[in-house]
């Protein structure tokens, strides 16, 4: 099953890519559109991505029926992390719950590649997780 | 291990009473020496984006993975693949390294850690590492230097006295030993570290290897700048609240041997404990190997 749009369109843009640095350029481009949510700290624990050493949170709630994605990365420097956060928003938000559905821990290697540190995927990980829980949740 | 050269040793860091603030440089040092032939910068991260979107200008990037890493093996790169790093970044023997990285310098020390593997000394982390130098707004580039290679000629890796392996952890449990386990609070425990009904860390079991002692890795520094703690902290972290003896054999272990690397600097270099090892196998290892005894 496809990735939701625009998910599955970026991660075909990024095959094109042949050099590794133009990849991860297109992400560092990506982390830039990274919004945070605008909760105030201190964030709820029951929020938190586990195993993600930047800290950072999701809530998933329904607004008119859709989903409403917010997400916090509590890290300026958590580069990856946005980038990721950005890409699941844009993804998610306003669609059905349903939409989550295709979303799987292959979605971070498809982005980032397999030369991850496994602290690293695994916080990326569980950020897709989290957030794919959440939304199925309200289906 | 001393090196007798103040000229690379920074005030700020020399007056701390560390053991050996030679290992150590701050962001005014680096900032000094960024045009200096005889130093070569070195940024490692765990995040693979922050290099490229800008760095110290003349750092040079190490990868963890990409080239500290045997792409085959679960070991580290051997001589040659040293000679042809060293080569790449342009150092020679005398080259001073100085590494820095994210996270509070976790990733800089495992490099760091890699590099004393093959003898390299002449080398220091930046305090504070790159969150302290965007934070005091120093300037970053997006242009990855290039180096005149030079043909580092470099000794066999030597993993005798600064890693250590399973059954000298396991020989080392028995007699004892003392252990410092870096990770968080929760993978100490053993409590659930993963999203239920999803991959977990990669480890079959929850918990620490009998008689660590639980000293997570950040704890050794100040949140705010990221910076070491002061001698007199570290003294209280490390042997007074947890009664570890600067003079009897310490290993420390994560979860893959990386924050534990940022453990074993702040003991060896700062705290000048005398024999300290890093178990790389660590947790990933040690939680999932047959026979291999834990407590939670």
């Amino acid at each position: 099953m496809p990735y939701p749009e625009p998910i599955q369109g970026f991660i075909e843009t990024l095959s094109f890519l042949e050099d590794r640095a133009d990849r991860i350029q297109a992400l560092i481009e990506l982390s830039k559109s990274y919004q945070p949510a605008p909760h105030e700290k201190p964030y709820p624990t029951e929020n938190r991505v586990p195993g993600c050493e930047s800290e950072v949170y999701t809530w998933v709630s329904l607004k008119e029926g859709a989903l409403d994605i917010e997400i916090v990365v509590d890290n300026p420097q958590g580069l990856s992390a946005m980038a990721l956060a950005a890409l699941l928003s844009e993804a998610l938000q306003g669609k059905s719950p349903s939409s989550a559905e295709s979303l799987d821990g292959e979605l971070v290697f498809a982005l980032f590649g397999r030369e991850l540190s496994m602290g690293k995927s695994l916080g990326l990980t569980n950020l897709v997780q989290q957030v794919k829980a959440q939304s199925l949740k309200l289906a | 291990m001393k090196i007798n050269q103040n000229y690379f040793m920074s005030d700020s860091i020399q007056n701390r009473g560390y053991a050996y603030p030679e290992f150590l440089v701050d962001t005014d040092w680096v900032a000094e020496h960024v045009n200096d032939p005889s130093v070569i910068i070195v940024e490692s991260n765990e995040d693979p984006l922050l290099y490229p979107s800008g760095h110290i200008p003349g750092a040079f990037e190490v990868d963890w993975t990409l080239d500290l890493n045997d792409p085959l093996v679960r070991d580290y790169l051997d001589k040659d693949g040293f000679e042809k790093l060293m080569s790449r970044i342009g150092a020679t023997p005398e080259s001073k390294i100085v590494f820095y990285g994210d996270k509070n310098n976790w990733w800089a020390c495992y490099a760091f850690w890699v590099f004393q593997l093959f003898g390299h000394t002449n080398a220091a982390v930046m305090d504070g590492g790159r969150l302290k130098w965007i934070k005091e707004n120093r300037p970053t580039s997006t242009e990855k230097p290039t180096a005149e290679s030079t043909n580092y000629q470099a000794p066999n890796r030597d993993d005798s006295k600064l890693r250590a392996f399973r059954d000298e952890v396991l020989s080392h449990v028995k007699k004892q030993g003392q252990l410092v386990d870096v990770r968080s609070p929760e993978e100490y425990s053993g409590e659930r570290m993963h999203m239920p009904d999803y991959p977990n860390e990669g480890a079959l079991r929850g918990g620490h290897i009998p008689g660590a002692k639980s000293v997570p890795w950040a704890k050794a520094i100040n949140p705010e700048d990221g910076t070491f703690k002061s001698m007199e902290e570290l003294k209280e972290l490390y042997e007074v609240s947890q009664g570890l003896k600067s003079n009897e054999p310490t290993i420390a272990y994560c979860r893959i041997g990386e924050r534990s690397s940022h453990t074993w600097f702040v003991l060896k270099y700062l705290l000048g404990h005398s024999n300290v090892k890093n178990y790389d196998g660590s947790w990933t290892e040690w939680g999932n190997s047959v026979g291999l005894p834990i407590e939670k």
